[in-house]
């Protein structure tokens, strides 16, 4: 199984990859591949050019900018994995990294590509949304940001315009909170079959703020803004906990796959939705 | 298309090819370069037949174009015996501790669980079986590869493994 022909291009630098992007037709993006070369070899997609963006060092790295960490787009879940400032300050990225695939996925899927490419199995998306994480944008003329939250669009549909590329994923440090990204999968390395990643803070035994996302639950990663405001300023118990689950549920549109039906996948997503929340409050309050 | 000029170091020898971009990493080796060791099993990065050592990574090169792997330093299952041609420690303990019946799945383990342990020269049993979750095996059920890839980490530490293959 091979992926039909194509023109491949490795440029040095950020500009001469828009400059290409934007002139050719039907050129994509290529990154760490593992998500768009299956997609090639099933003729899902069929770009008439690759641009490999490998070459462009000014898309690698993590570094702490003020109160941001900054994860260059070419970034790889190995490194975010290996990353002493990831685990410091945003551990939920270490630990949604390690529910990712296998290790030969992670040494080559980056950060870039699975925030962009617009798969709602992706795991990073939610948990970006949870952090209201930023992603830098270069186009062919000028540079824009735009929020993870407002990002997705719809089914592989992005804020991405012809000509750009993501080229960092700027996370503001949270500060002393609770996180917990809990996925279901049927056996290691699928895809989430339910996803939740949670990150809140506690003040005198109650919720002081809280954001809630979900993976593979709709046809783009949601934020559950609904779900969180349920939380917030209470003391969690059983019953905001509980309506909390309800608010999350009611938005949940999962597609009917061979990872369960939606009722299924409903059912599951509470399910997780409500131990992300609990094991979060836990670790904020110890 | 026109055909792109590959050129790589792959178990210490530079080596080169010509081939279009579409070209998958595993073909260009087994095909252009006849270095059948690498095994394709099921194209779809699932099973880690395929399993290479890039720039000192673990990759699958069914999902990797030849193109990409341009200028890397690659190993294959060719080069992971000793220099005097006798077995090296991995697959010593795979033979000591039957860590195969087909033996279709064991070039990428065998190299997947030598970076496994350049890594990481003493894991547990548990690291050794999160590490080695990118490979499949459908003969063994695991324990023996497990044992095999423990043997092998004794050995290059200088130790003795003392268990006994299942």
């Amino acid at each position: 199984m091979i992926p039909g022909t194509f023109d491949y291009f490795r440029p040095k630098s950020l500009a001469e990859a828009t400059k290409f992007l934007h002139k050719s037709k039907n050129a994509s993006v290529l990154a760490g591949g593992h998500s768009l070369l299956p997609m090639m070899k099933l003729r899902v997609a069929a770009p008439s050019a690759l641009v490999d963006l490998a070459g462009i060092a000014a898309l690698r790295g993590i570094k702490k900018v003020g109160g941001n960490i900054m994860i260059g787009a070419m970034t790889t879940q190995h490194e975010v994995l290996a990353s002493a400032l990831i685990a410091k300050h945003v551990p939920i990225l270490h630990e949604a990294a390690q529910l990712i695939a296998d290790p030969q996925v992670r040494y080559v899927g980056t950060l870039g590509g699975n925030v962009a490419n617009g798969d709602p199995g992706n795991d990073m998306p939610a948990v970006m949304m949870a952090l209201d994480a930023t992603y830098k944008i270069t186009g062919p003329t000028k540079g824009r940001a735009v929020k993870a939250r407002a990002f997705y669009k719809g089914l592989y549909e992005t804020a991405l315009k012809s000509g750009e590329i993501v080229t960092a994923i700027e996370v503001p440090v949270p500060g002393k909170h609770g996180f917990a990204y809990e996925k279901l999968k049927r056996k290691i390395g699928d895809y989430a079959t339910a996803g939740a990643a949670v990150v809140l803070t506690m003040k005198a035994g109650k919720v002081a703020a809280c954001a809630i996302a979900l993976t593979n639950l709709g046809a783009t990663p949601l934020l559950a803004d609904a779900a969180a405001k349920a939380l917030v300023g209470q003391a969690p118990d059983d019953k905001t906990i509980g309506a909390a689950v309800a608010a999350a549920r009611a938005i949940m549109d999962p597609a009917n796959d061979t990872r369960g039906t939606p009722e299924y996948r409903k059912s599951v997503g509470g399910i997780y939705v409500e131990r992300a929340i609990r094991r979060a409050i836990a670790a904020a309050a110890g | 298309m026109s055909k792109v000029h590959v050129k790589l170091k792959i178990n210490g020898q530079e080596m080169e090819g010509l081939c279009e971009p579409r070209t998958l990493l595993v073909h260009f080796l087994r095909e252009n370069l006849s270095l059948t060791g690498t095994h394709i099993g099921c194209e779809t990065t699932h099973c880690g037949a395929c399993t290479v050592d890039l720039n000192g990574k673990s990759v699958k090169s069914c999902t990797m174009l030849a193109v990409q792997a341009q200028g890397a330093n690659v190993i294959t299952i060719e080069g992971m015996a000793n220099a005097d041609g006798t077995m090296g420690a991995l697959q010593e303990g795979f033979r000591q501790m039957h860590g195969l019946q087909c033996g279709y799945c064991t070039p990428g383990m065998i190299v997947r669980a030598h970076r496994l342990l350049q890594e990481n020269p003493n894991p547990t049993e548990e690291e050794i079986r999160f590490g080695i979750a990118g490979n499949l095996c459908r003969c063994t059920g695991y324990q023996n590869i497990v044992k095999a890839i423990q043997h092998a980490a004794a050995k290059l530490r200088g130790e003795e493994f003392l268990e006994a293959a299942e």
